[in-house]
């Protein structure tokens, strides 16, 4: 295991809304021109409308992690294309490019770390690697992450970002759902607390599984969660969809969610809850 | 029932029609006559045999969904004695997509679930074509725990072409119904065994799939999404479900070489939809077999098997 601190490289922005010099990104919300680097500052919530702008498991590790220091597991767990799938394109090829166009392994980052001096197991998905999909390799690094929880009785925290199950793995990817709520299952059973934190999108087999099954459930604000995919039941019902229609506003309303908190706002809650679930001297 | 009939079973049925033609019109039966019957009686045989040992995996897709087959009811009135149905999830409503009840097994009292199609279209409509709310997974949830309190035994039947994709759906939680399904029939301190009796398509079917021994009848298929939608969002076009069946690998012997399935239940020759009697009889001897090898471990022992068994689904590269 290695302790390591990130260097603070430069922030890819989320969407392609950046300007030609690369200093300014306009909101894709308000419209609202806005200086990068203030954006960044403001964990990527736009100054003007309050959008949260999309962020990568790097930024959200930084964002939480003490000192940025994230002790990752498992990073090295890669998909195999055990069905040999094909589309248009290769799954084989898909993983690659994926894997170079990200340098990421797979869609989701799995370590220890501190939240304001509070141990715990942090698992983030990022949504750029294949959509944040779920194949055997997700649900391998969460069950492990579930397991290291139980290990070291420290509380799980998983941020998910997802368009749901990885089709190129059919079955396999289907049953990771089972696989990851069992484990969650023993880790309940084991009275280890785990917060589940929604972000924009987490829809599908990832939100009809661990998302779904935190003791704490957390959604940013505006995130789109979901089973169906609102294409899909447009489709389906022939008929436009209501304002505000699965978005986290929406699934708070409904009784689905704990808390919507805005990402500014993250850390200072989170490490509140966890002193809820744990006694220890606070930090912060 | 309809006489719906695939493309490639329609040269069994000319055959079967012939020899139907034959008996009509030789009555009383002369030696002739009777000898070619048996003659393309055992044609029929050799045929169907050949037929179905070369099926595509689309070919067996368009199998289990034949609106002969059995469903859930259809077998449950087959296997279970004194079937009950019980109704309702006590927080929103009862779904008719999904059925479930008490009865017994030969003489074990068991809860047996399931997703319920129908035939006619009044009827479909009732049964929104086997795609449950979740109030059905609710109801199911709920029917499985009373299971647990009392040490019954859980039977699950999967026939669906996936929860619904609606608005009061989303509306009454979708997504937390499934995931609380999976959750709690994780630890159910009870056996389940879950067969597979027609489709079993996405987190609708797993909703009520998670169990000691998952089955699957031969003629049935299982996996993330349907053909028809892995073909709308990979292949551009549902209609290359053919290719997106290839590719998916959704058959039962897929499965078992994917290590998810236990057991393959053999059907009868032509089919369940043919023989649906005999369908459920070889049903009801696989789920007793099951059951009598699960009875002799305990609750606890159970679930954590349980676990187990779907911690190590899952193919990767350390
Ligand atoms: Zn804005």
């Amino acid at each position: 295991m290695e302790w390591y601190k990130r260097t603070n490289k430069g922030l890819e922005p989320s969407e392609k809304k950046e300007l030609p010099d690369g200093l300014w990104i306009k909101c894709e919300d308000c419209g609202e021109i806005l200086y990068k680097k203030e954006l960044d500052r403001n964990a990527k919530v736009c100054l003007k409308c309050g959008h949260h702008f999309r962020m990568s498991a790097e930024e959200y590790i930084r964002l939480l992690a003490d000192d940025g220091r994230f002790d990752e597991f498992n990073a090295e767990l890669r998909s195999t294309d055990p069905l040999k799938f094909k589309d248009s394109k290769k799954y084989s090829d898909r993983l690659k490019e994926a894997m170079e166009r990200t340098g990421l392994n797979e869609a989701v980052r799995t370590g220890c770390c501190s939240v304001n001096g509070m141990p715990v197991v942090l698992a983030v998905m990022d949504f750029s690697f294949i959509g944040g999909s779920m194949g055997s390799v997700v649900g391998e690094k969460i069950c492990r992450a579930v397991d290291r929880a139980l290990q070291t009785s420290s509380p799980l925290i998983i941020i998910s970002a997802s368009g749901g199950a990885r089709m190129q793995e059919a079955a396999l990817s289907l049953m990771q759902m089972a696989k990851t709520a069992a484990r969650l299952a023993l880790l309940s059973d084991a009275g280890i607390p785990y917060i589940s934190l929604l972000t924009d999108p987490t829809t599908g087999g990832t939100t009809a599984s661990f998302s779904m099954l935190g003791d704490l459930n957390l959604a940013e604000p505006g995130a789109l969660i979901g089973f169906a995919g609102p294409r899909v039941i447009k489709q389906t019902i022939g008929q436009d969809l209501p304002e505000g229609f699965q978005r986290a506003e929406f699934l708070l309303q409904h009784g689905f969610l704990d808390a919507i908190v805005p990402r500014t706002e993250l850390k200072k809650q989170l490490s509140q809850m966890l002193h809820f679930f744990i006694n220890r001297k606070r930090k912060d | 029932m309809n006489q719906y009939v695939l493309d490639f079973e329609k040269p069994i049925r000319e055959l079967e029609a012939r020899i139907a033609e034959l008996r009509e019109h030789s009555k009383p039966a002369d030696a002739f006559t009777a000898k070619e019957i048996k003659k393309l009686e055992a044609q029929v045989v050799r045929l169907r045999a050949q037929i179905y040992a070369k099926l595509t995996r689309w070919q067996r897709v368009q199998l289990a969904r034949h609106p002969n087959r059995p469903y859930t009811l259809d077998y449950i009135e087959r296997m279970i004695a004194d079937f009950i149905e019980l109704h309702g999830d006590r927080f929103f409503g009862d779904d008719p997509a999904i059925v479930a009840g008490i009865g017994r097994l030969e003489q074990q009292p068991v809860v047996v679930i399931g997703h319920q199609k129908a035939r006619e279209t009044k009827e479909k409509l009732r049964r929104n074509f086997g795609m449950p709310h979740p109030e059905g997974y609710r109801k199911a949830l709920r029917l499985m725990k009373l299971a647990a309190r009392f040490k019954r035994p859980v039977i699950c039947l999967i026939d669906t072409p996936g929860a619904y994709p609606g608005i009061g759906a989303e509306e009454r939680g979708q997504a937390e119904a499934i995931a609380r399904n999976l959750f709690e029939m994780a630890h159910l301190p009870t056996p389940i065994i879950v067969a597979v009796i027609g489709e079993g398509a996405s987190g609708g079917a797993l909703g009520i799939g998670v169990g000691d021994r998952i089955l699957m009848m031969e003629n049935t298929w299982y996996s993330v999404i349907t053909p028809e939608g892995c073909a709308a969002i990979l292949y551009r076009d549902a209609a290359n479900a053919p290719q997106a069946a290839e590719a998916m690998r959704v058959t039962p012997d897929d499965l078992l070489k994917m290590g998810i399935i236990d057991k393959i239940i053999k059907e009868p020759p032509g089919g369940a939809h043919a023989h649906p009697d005999a369908a459920a009889q070889l049903l009801k001897q696989a789920l007793l077999q099951e059951l009598a090898s699960l009875r002799r471990i305990s609750a606890t022992q159970l679930v954590k098997q349980r676990i187990e068994k779907f911690n190590r689904m899952g193919v990767y590269l350390e």
